[in-house]
């Protein structure tokens, strides 16, 4: 186990994250009720995702700035595990929205901007899968890798607070003000994103250390 | 002083109207000791999941040595 105090972190901030999330006292809301405690979980996801993906943006930068195709690793192996964490808000999102908004799916600004972000990803999966040669496979992809986290950004950030939207703020609100987010869930929502931050990034070096061993004894990946 | 006093009294109604409807909480299934099951649970599986992890890691860097 390499450095494993961040690890021990991971695991005590999440195990806060679910004993005291279910636990601990909420805002009573009108519709929300108790699902209100879903904050600790669906939002996470998607700070991770993005979290991962800037990651990915990174080490595919340096890609192209330096040509290691270890740095290639990386890139993917960050890319695939953030996609396994969108996969995992999408899902916990239209649960959630399902016993709140009335149904899972309702073109929501945000769901609609997001799907988008979801699809340019695996996309990048996609073409990555469809090009044999690994070093123009690595270039490519890192070049389209660059393309997608620059449209993630308008998709998640600019344009469903441009429109009205069920989710909180949007439509000229900031997000996570006093009326979203009291102190009180401040103290479960700050660990949770820590510890998925940190649980996203423990699954990616584990995916990312095993191509990076195929790649030294077996020169693939 | 009439004034005031009925002032008073339609404030007053109205604070009771806002307590009568409250948002509805999980407070049975607290107070039934219910919800700690669904904690335990979830500690289960996390803690399975935390096991898998570890192991994975252990084997990764075992392998990672062997090179």
């Amino acid at each position: 186990m390499r450095s494993l105090w961040w690890k021990v972190l991971c695991v005590i901030m999440l195990a806060y994250t679910i004993i005291g999330g279910l636990l601990l006292p909420v805002p009573a809301r009108f519709i929300l009720n108790e699902t209100i405690r879903n904050l600790y979980f669906h939002v996470p996801m998607w700070f991770t995702m993005i979290l991962l993906f800037g990651f990915s943006f990174y080490f595919s930068l340096s890609y192209l700035r330096k040509g290691n195709l270890e740095l290639d690793i990386r890139a993917v192996g960050f890319a695939k595990i953030g996609i396994l964490f969108s996969i995992f808000g999408m899902l916990t999102g239209m649960e959630w929205a399902k016993y709140t908004w009335g149904q899972p799916w309702s073109n929501d600004p945000k769901q609609l901007a997001t799907a988008i972000c979801m699809l340019s990803y695996f996309a990048y999966l996609i073409l990555r899968g469809g090009i044999k040669d690994e070093e123009k496979r690595a270039k490519i992809s890192a070049v389209y890798n660059v393309f997608a986290f620059a449209l993630m950004i308008p998709l998640l950030f600019v344009l469903p607070r441009m429109v009205d939207s069920l989710h909180p703020g949007n439509g000229g609100n900031p997000a996570f003000s006093n009326y979203d987010l009291d102190n009180r869930m401040r103290m479960v929502f700050y660990p949770a994103v820590i510890g998925w931050f940190l649980l996203g990034y423990w699954i990616s070096t584990l995916h990312i250390r095993i191509n990076l061993f195929r790649f030294k004894t077996e020169n693939t990946f | 002083m009439r004034k005031i006093s009925l002032l008073i009294l339609m404030l007053l109604t109205v604070a009771a109207k806002a307590q009568e409807a409250q948002p509805e909480m999980a407070d049975t299934f607290r107070s039934q000791g219910k919800i700690y099951v669904v904690v335990l649970v979830l500690a289960t599986i996390f803690a399975g999941i935390i096991l898998y992890l570890v192991r994975l890691d252990r084997k990764i860097s075992k392998l990672e040595k062997g090179n």
